[in-house]
């Protein structure tokens, strides 16, 4: 085994080590809490190299077994999925730092079944990453919809086994009623499902046929939360914030979209969408889901919920951009990945923080919270603006190339499409920061300040600023998903 | 005269017909389980009949060796296959015939309709376990 | 060495001498333990068979020296020897779980005779498995009646009904396996043989041959009786629900597959040539049929409290799910077929293990009322269950994955795509049922106290050796995959 295979092997392992000293060490709870974030550390760094390697041009992959004629037990890293394997491990860092100071602020109970589920669901999310062909990537995608079941369902109240059902029934119904028919289909037309720049459907595949398989894969993959599968992204807000924040603001739906565009960019190649015009109504389709949610966004009073519907919204964003098919949309798709990541990751830390240290979920009980919790709402503020696109915030690029590949595919229309949605999301994404500092308080809210739950989001913050001037790190990688 | 030819040269099978069909009616519309066995037996002697009438050679004789090199046989392997069935069907009679005794034992009947009608009760009784 | 060449008459001949002796002993633990070191030989054996068949590719077996046509065959080829491995493991992992929940549901002083006709059923299941005459199948496919109707009817000691289950699967079997006999009937008037190899042969000669038609029709609607094919299904909700525990799963495992694996021989290696018919019926009967057995069997299932009924039920869906892949009438689609044998046979008859152990923790019928909150005690058979239970739906790194691949692959390559969409809908359904369980088990709370007896270690481990193998097939899946390609080059010749 080469070097670059023992990294692999390192950074899809680390979590599941990690998971077990969780177990091993349950009793001794600050041992137990300091897996996650050295699982995340090593991983990170794995990760990095692992990029590094991908930018210079070296494959790094590994093949086990043979499940069937044409696929194997393999991983094999894309360019996309350096990207996506940096954000899951670099973001597990501070969710975990985060998740200590959350879990023992609210005092919650289970803490290691958490913990271990928290580190297989990554574990999950990083073999996605690194799969190293479609069926590999719907096996991990399963095992990620119950990995982050029991999270999901964590506090075992009504509401939460409700929110489990939906969450597992819409998830599980899709993948196996949609994606895994689409999966199959492609294997057998194409006698084989690695992933390829270019894609790797015939040639004399019949463009009819186009639609109906991009169909089933973007409402198969239910985890991008498109339209109208996408009632299980708010009824899983249920769970603790942590959850919310790695899980459904980076893990779980950047998994759906990962695969998405994985499956536009690798299976059917831009080019061959681009000609059989097949992904247009797709666009649309984003386009209705970015505007509509943001509609619904700005009429929900609890944080989570409004932000949960962001999150539909940033979705389609890069659902728009793989469909798009051009060379700009794409790379602004995948380096959305990165900004909203951070971006979302922020916000979440910051709800959970408004929550754990003032007990306050609604938006309209924030009046007057900014100048007690100061730094909350300054990164608030910052994740904010990234999402709406304003620079000096990395959010601004990703919009930029979006806008870029919608005047390259010749849809005019998405431009006003992603305007409008920037100038809903002022709307309802500044509301919390200036009531908070701008409206007098209503009523005495006691603040405790559970410290490990304020400086995650202000690093994430910080991360989403430098992001700006950083771009040029992560573009490279962009430019390997689209270059011929 | 053609159709009562028809009729003697396929005499065996229109017999085998009619006690296929006897049986397998009065296994369905028979309400008594030991009555059901009966029509089986004889839903199954058909099968037989069918079986040794195909075997008869015409002007055969048993077929048991006699020692004489001339004689035609009439097909012994029918015969051999036959005396399994019937062995068989022995076994499964019994077989049956024990169960409808436990049946009376347990159930106080081995009238369909009367055990429907108690099945379902228990199976009511077994929903409020 | 002369043992390994008498193989196949051994592994029907051992089992039955041991049934007499066990059937005498006076101890139930001394005629368990005879019958577990038989079933143990008779997987050795089988494990020897498989090399053997693989070095050499077919192994035909003539008894007494009696050559065919005349003598009876024993044929052990690709298409059968995995079956008769698998149903020695299924034999000896059943047979260990008997020890204690055969002995928890049925009287001590019985046991012994239990075990007898314990022995005799699994007798009968490698004559099945391996015969190559139309009549000694006959003969087998009765004492497999025989066998599994005494074994059902033990269940009354549990519920009066196992009686009722028996005598309605006496009746109906009874029906069925006379069908098949008229069917052997006019195939013997119509080529003079019996030897399964030989009739291939004369059929040739004959061409396209009335009687050989109507043969072929009886034989196949016996056979699905036996085999639980929708319509002919009824008398197997019955039978597997009121039967003692390690009996459904034994039946459920292996009685239908092997009948199965016969009917596929029957289309495709026997009377293959008879095309026309053969076409036909696979495709406007068997295919409906299959569908519909699908849904019925599925949808049945979800409305049911009463949890080894819904198992049952839940077979049917799963033998259409078999039947559906022979009736593409190509390769992929029998290789399909056979995958999944092998594959339903290790869930099913790991759900049907673990069904019984909570049930004997409980001490009553297992339904979705007295199962409330069990799972919770019973962690480590419930936790195997539950791996058994994503398998059955069909969930990646199990082997029930492996056999939805290869049957959406045989789908797919014989351009029946609409069929895909509709499978995929039904393993959907399958997820209803098995989520309702789930949730009685595990999310909610008894709604009285449980007194639950511990779970017995020698009850669960075989639950979690034939967890384990379906894990391992469906990670694997190499070998199961060529034993299903195996067969289909048996039947058919090579793609």
């Amino acid at each position: 085994m080469s070097d670059l295979q023992v990294i692999l092997c390192i950074s899809l392992v680390i979590p599941l080590v990690s998971a077990l000293g969780v177990l091993v060490f349950a009793k001794y709870p600050n041992i137990r809490d300091i897996c996650g974030p050295i699982g995340g550390i090593i991983s990170f760094i794995a990760a990095v190299k692992i990029a590094s390697s991908i930018i210079q041009g070296d494959i790094v992959s590994i093949s086990l077994w043979q499940i069937a004629p044409g696929i194997s037990f393999s991983f094999n890293v894309t360019p996309l999925g350096a990207i996506f394997g940096l954000v899951a491990s670099g973001l597990w860092i501070l969710a975990s730092i985060y998740t200590v100071g959350y879990m023992r602020g609210s005092g919650e109970k289970n803490q290691t079944r958490f913990a271990f589920y928290y580190a297989v669901a990554i574990h999950a999310a990083m073999a996605i990453a690194y799969s190293g062909n479609l069926l590999m990537l719907f096996i991990y995608y399963e095992i990620l919809t119950f990995s982050t079941y029991p999270l999901v369902t964590h506090s075992q109240t009504e509401a939460a086994k409700n929110a489990g059902r939906l969450y597992m029934g819409i998830l599980v119904s899709t993948s196996l009623l949609l994606f895994l028919p689409a999966v199959l289909w492609v294997w057998t037309i194409s006698g084989t499902l690695d992933f390829r720049q270019g894609g790797i459907l015939p040639s004399d595949f019949p463009v009819i046929y186009v639609p109906f398989l991009l169909a089933m894969f973007a409402f198969g993959i239910g985890k991008a939360a498109l339209m109208p599968i996408h009632r299980w992204l708010p009824a899983a807000m249920v769970a603790p914030t942590p959850v919310s924040a790695l899980l459904h603001a980076v893990a779980v739906v950047k998994a759906g979209v990962f695969s998405i565009l994985t499956v536009t960019v690798y299976i059917f190649g831009i080019d061959f969408l681009n000609a059989s015009g097949g992904a247009i109504w797709l666009a649309w389709v984003a386009a209705f889901t970015i505007l509509a949610s943001s509609i619904i966004a700005i009429s929900k009073n609890d944080l989570k919920a409004r932000l949960a519907y962001s999150t539909i919204s940033q979705l389609s964003y890069i659902v728009l951009g793989a469909s798009l098919a051009t060379a700009a949309a794409v790379e602004g798709a995948a380096l959305h990945i990165v900004m909203h990541a951070t971006a979302k990751i922020t916000l979440f830390f910051c709800a959970g923080a408004i929550y754990v240290n003032a007990h306050v979920k609604n938006i309209s009980d924030l009046d007057g919270l900014g100048p007690k919790l100061p730094w909350v709402f300054i990164a608030f503020f910052l994740a904010s603006l990234s999402i709406i696109g304003i620079p000096p915030m990395g959010g601004s690029w990703s919009k930029f190339l979006l806008m870029a590949g919608a005047v390259d595919a010749a849809m005019p229309a998405m431009l006003l499409v992603l305007a409008v949605s920037s100038l809903l999301n002022v709307y309802y994404l500044l509301e919390p920061v200036l009531r908070a500092f701008f409206k007098s308080v209503k009523k005495d809210i006691h603040v405790e300040k559970h410290v490990l739950t304020i400086i995650p989001p202000v690093i994430t913050a910080a991360i989403s600023l430098v992001l700006f001037f950083a771009v040029d790190w992560i573009m490279p990688l962009t430019n390997l998903m689209v270059v011929q | 005269m053609t159709s009562i030819n028809l009729i003697l040269i396929n005499w065996n099978y229109i017999v085998v017909i009619l006690l296929m069909m006897a049986g397998l009616y009065i296994i369905i519309s028979n309400q008594n389980f030991i009555k059901k066995l009966v029509g089986l037996s004889i839903f199954q002697s058909s099968v037989f009949i069918f079986y040794i009438s195909l075997g008869k050679v015409s002007g055969g004789t048993a077929p048991i060796l006699t020692g004489n090199d001339e004689t035609l046989y009439s097909n012994p392997l029918p015969h051999v296959l036959i005396l399994t069935a019937i062995v068989v069907g022995v076994a499964t009679n019994a077989l049956g015939l024990a169960l409808v005794v436990r049946i009376q034992e347990a159930f106080h009947s081995i009238e369909e309709n009367k055990l429907l009608a108690l099945k379902k009760f228990s199976e009511q009784e077994d929903r409020q376990l | 060495m002369p043992v390994f060449d008498n193989i196949p008459a051994l592994l029907v001949v051992l089992p039955l001498i041991a049934s007499a002796i066990v059937s005498l002993l006076p101890s139930a633990r001394v005629a368990w333990i005879l019958t577990f070191v038989v079933t143990l030989l008779c997987l050795f054996m089988a494990f020897e068979l498989v090399d053997i068949v693989s070095n050499t590719s077919s192994f035909s077996y003539a008894f007494g020296g009696w050559e065919p046509p005349w003598g009876i065959v024993f044929v052990v080829d690709g298409a059968n020897v995995y079956l008769v491995l698998l149903v020695a493991f299924i034999s000896v992992v059943s047979t260990f779980y008997a020890y204690t929940i055969l002995a928890a549901e049925i009287a001590v002083e019985d046991l012994p005779k239990a075990y007898s006709v314990w022995l005799l059923a699994i007798a009968s299941l490698f004559g099945l498995s391996m015969t190559g005459d139309a009549f000694n199948l006959f003969v087998f496919l009765e004492i497999s009646a025989l066998s599994s109707i005494t074994l059902i009817a033990l269940g009354a000691g549990q519920d009066r009904r196992a009686l009722l289950a028996a005598y309605n699967y006496l009746i109906i079997g009874a029906i069925g396996a006379t069908f098949y006999v008229i069917g052997v009937g006019y195939l013997y008037a119509a080529t003079g043989t019996l030897n399964l190899t030989d009739i291939v042969d004369r059929l040739n000669e004959l061409g396209t041959n009335q009687a050989a038609i109507t043969g072929l029709a009886f034989m196949l609607a016996g056979i699905m009786v036996k085999a639980g094919v929708f319509p002919v299904h009824i008398w197997l909700p019955a039978a597997y629900s009121f039967a003692p525990s390690a009996v459904s799963s034994l039946l459920a495992a292996v009685a239908t597959k092997v009948a199965i694996y016969y009917f596929a021989r029957l289309l495709f290696g026997i009377f293959a040539d008879i095309t026309l018919l053969v076409e036909f019926f696979l495709l406007y009967i068997l295919m409906p049929v299959s569908i519909i057995g699908i849904f019925f069997g599925t949808i049945a299932a979800i409305y049911q409290t009463d949890l080894k009924r819904l198992f049952a039920l839940s077979s049917i869906a799963q033998i259409g799910y078999i039947t559906l892949a022979f009736s593409l009438n190509s390769h992929s689609g029998i290789s399909a077929g056979f995958i999944h044998i092998i594959n339903h046979a290790l869930i099913k008859g790991s759900i049907f293990m673990a069904i019984g152990i909570f049930a004997f923790g409980i001490g009553k019928r297992a339904t979705m009322t007295s199962m409330q909150g069990v799972g919770r005690q019973m962690p480590i058979t419930f936790a195997g269950f539950v791996v058994a239970g994503l398998a059955l739906v069909g969930m990646p790194l199990t082997a029930g994955f492996i056999s939805k691949l290869y049957l959406f692959k045989a789908l797919f390559e014989t351009n029946n795509g609409i069929l895909v969409a509709i499978i995929a809908f039904s393993s959907v359904l399958s997820v209803l049922y098995l989520w309702k369980i789930f949730e009685v088990m595990w999310l909610k709370e008894p709604t009285k106290p449980l007194k639950i007896e511990k779970e017995p270690i020698m009850a669960y481990l075989p639950v979690w050796m034939m967890v384990a193998v379906i894990v391992v097939f469906g990670v694997y899946s190499n070998d199961i995959v060529m034993s299903g390609i195996g067969a289909a080059n048996a039947l058919i010749g090579a793609n």
